[in-house]
């Protein structure tokens, strides 16, 4: 015997062809302990509005089409357990909600454009010379396999993507599923055209250095594809690979070394120098100043060092694994 | 209960621009009795961007963190998010990857150390809830904070990535955490609920992307405004840097006055447990706490 709940369910309904404002109708359910969120999409339209509107397609987490938010919870609707979401909250109460309303269509289904044009800005495909008729099979060793495979599970639900408040606030981000996409490429050993990618997902305002390092793409990615961990990937190549610009964010990165080489710890005023160069410095005077009034700035001759410091200089030498020229 | 000791890995933000939550941690872990021998020789944890150069390094240099804090035989105790994140994720790096911390171990031998895993990190506030617990702190209470409605601000790095969180913060849910909002109400003040609580401030692009982070700042800041916080309050130091020195640029990208005093954790502790705000060092934030 399964147990069952009656929930109350908040729906976003929107049509933009007719309608200037969402509304959200309320929907009380007869629940079971076994029935997903897209269980509870198809009762409202076979039920009790038959005009509802979301996609769906394989029920069974492959296609990513049933994208949508659980209060606030970026999800595919057909792999969260209805009781358990309402556990998580705490309530009898669900707020069902397109995965962005501003981009809602009707009712659920959003105008996901914005998610696709990113995507296909990283060049999504394998960039390969084939021969048409090998001799032998071109194989890949288990081993280069494994690097790709994490990555190669996106099912480009957006849920990732439409979970990241980096996305939310700047339209120009091209987002972690883009990132990870991009990352399963320039980590595949048959493609041809890691380099252009690298330089894609260099591009300041847009690529790897704008996150914002919160780890929502990681906590919301349905198919365990940790987008940031792709993010860091793509990091480590461009200075691997020497593409790294010589420019704030990739300073940035490389400023930490050399502060914990010269003091063990961060000496904070020198680390927005060595990143923004000393022009740069002019837009922080306002926020510096503000800091000084207040007491938060430690002068450069009240800069302490950690103990053993020599421990942490040796082990600075013997462990780094790539260098940074600047161009 | 026998006394609480940890290892501190104070981090650099505490001793440098935040000088009033080194002071405000101390002065709360000493009323109650926990003692916190601070690591004088831990380095900076990489703050979460070291690695984006050169991941080894920033696994090498925490694993002497931890180094330190195993040769006290001590729990650490991060005061930071992000500290937390960088080292309990080297130590939850570590103790799943063998190779991994061979190749470590065979650096930090030239220096004398060996990395074995036997420590925990947390955060200070996991170590006031399952250590100290919050009942053992209400009757600690002398001022209780009745009137102040506070907005609890989480930070990304206590509740993200949630394997991290589970291994060294009691598994905080990054949906609808609560040790924040539970230590609000132990300390007699009215915790805020509202959206932004476990959203992100935008620190870490406050350098390459101003605007994201200035966005992002005033979002949070004003979702609390907007529901009647007269305070937030945060366990990291970096979501406190946006919220309160950079806060005039978050309202000027918002196009709103924002006006929040923001505290950091145990400055709302000490508050409750009667130490003076000059000690708590509440005279030392951008945004005025009307406090000190």
């Amino acid at each position: 015997m399964s147990t069952t709940r009656t929930l109350r369910f908040r729906v976003f309904r929107f049509n933009a062809e007719t309608d200037y404002l969402p509304a959200y109708k309320i929907y009380d359910l007869e629940v079971d302990e076994h029935e997903l969120m897209l269980d509870v999409l198809d009762k409202i339209k076979w039920t009790k509005d038959g005009s509802f509107s979301y996609r769906r397609s394989c029920r069974h987490g492959i296609c990513g089409s049933c994208a949508i938010k659980v209060n606030g919870k970026s999800i595919i609707a057909c792999k969260d357990n209805v009781f358990e979401l309402a556990d998580l909250f705490e309530t009898d109460e669900l707020i069902i909600e397109p995965s962005r309303t501003e981009r809602a269509v009707k009712d659920l289904i959003v105008d996901k454009k914005d998610f696709w044009s990113k995507y296909d800005a990283v060049k999504p495909y394998l960039v390969a010379e084939i021969d048409e008729h090998p001799v032998k099979e071109n194989l890949v060793t288990p081993e280069d396999a494994e690097l790709i495979n994490e990555a190669d599970q996106c099912i480009q639900c957006g849920v990732c993507y439409y979970a990241c408040p980096a996305v939310e606030v700047n339209p120009d981000f091209i987002g972690p599923a883009a990132l990870a996409k991009a990352a399963r490429f320039t980590t595949d050993v048959r493609d041809d055209a890691k380099l252009d990618r690298l330089e894609i997902v260099n591009e300041l305002g847009k690529g790897i250095w704008d996150c914002v390092k919160c780890y929502e793409c990681a906590t919301a990615c349905p198919k365990g594809v940790d987008p940031i961990g792709k993010i860091t990937t793509l990091h480590n190549q461009t200075f691997e690979e020497d593409m790294a610009e010589d420019n704030v964010a990739t300073r940035h990165a490389v400023g930490f070394k050399h502060a914990i080489a010269r003091h063990g710890l961060l000496d904070e005023t020198e680390i927005v120098r060595y990143s923004e160069g000393t022009f740069g410095m002019v837009k922080h005077i306002g926020v510096g100043l503000d800091m000084m009034r207040a007491g938060k700035v430690v002068m450069p001759w009240n800069m302490h060092n950690s103990k053993n410091l020599d421990e942490v200089k040796k082990l600075i030498k013997s462990s780094s694994t790539t260098t940074f020229k600047g161009k | 209960m026998s006394k609480l000791r940890y290892a501190l890995f104070a981090g650099c933000t505490p001793k440098g621009s935040t000088p009033e939550l080194m002071m405000a941690t101390m002065a709360v872990a000493e009323k109650l009795g926990i003692e916190l021998v601070e690591l004088e020789a831990a380095s900076c944890c990489g703050a979460s961007h070291l690695q984006d150069f050169d991941d080894f390094l920033s696994v090498v240099l925490n694993a002497r963190n931890l180094c330190y804090a195993e040769k006290e035989g001590l729990d650490m105790v991060t005061v930071c998010n992000t500290c937390q994140l960088n080292v309990a994720g080297a130590n939850l790096r570590l103790k799943s990857d063998s190779k991994l911390k061979n190749s470590v171990n065979e650096k930090l031998a030239e220096v004398g150390l060996n990395y074995t895993g036997s420590v925990q990190v947390k955060h200070f506030l996991y170590a006031i809830l399952e250590d100290y617990g919050l009942d053992n702190l209400a009757e600690q209470v002398v001022k209780p904070l009745r009137e102040m409605n506070i907005a609890p601000f989480y930070g990304c790095h206590n509740i993200r990535p949630t394997d991290i969180a589970q291994d060294s913060n009691g598994g905080e849910s990054p949906y609808m955490p609560t040790s924040l909002d539970n230590l609000i109400i132990a300390l007699g003040g009215n915790s805020i609920d509202y959206e932004s609580k476990n959203k992100c401030c935008g620190f870490h692009a406050d350098l390459q992307a101003p605007h994201t982070s200035h966005a992002l700042t005033g979002k949070a800041l004003l979702d609390a405004k907007d529901n009647n916080a007269d305070y937030m309050v945060t366990p990291c130091p970096l979501c406190h840097l946006n919220f309160d020195t950079q806060q005039k640029n978050a309202a000027k990208a918002a196009g709103r006055e924002i006006g929040l005093p923001v505290l950091h954790l145990p400055q709302i502790i000490g508050l409750a447990l009667g130490i003076e705000p000059k000690k708590l060092g509440l005279d030392k934030h951008v945004i005025d706490t009307q406090l000190a």
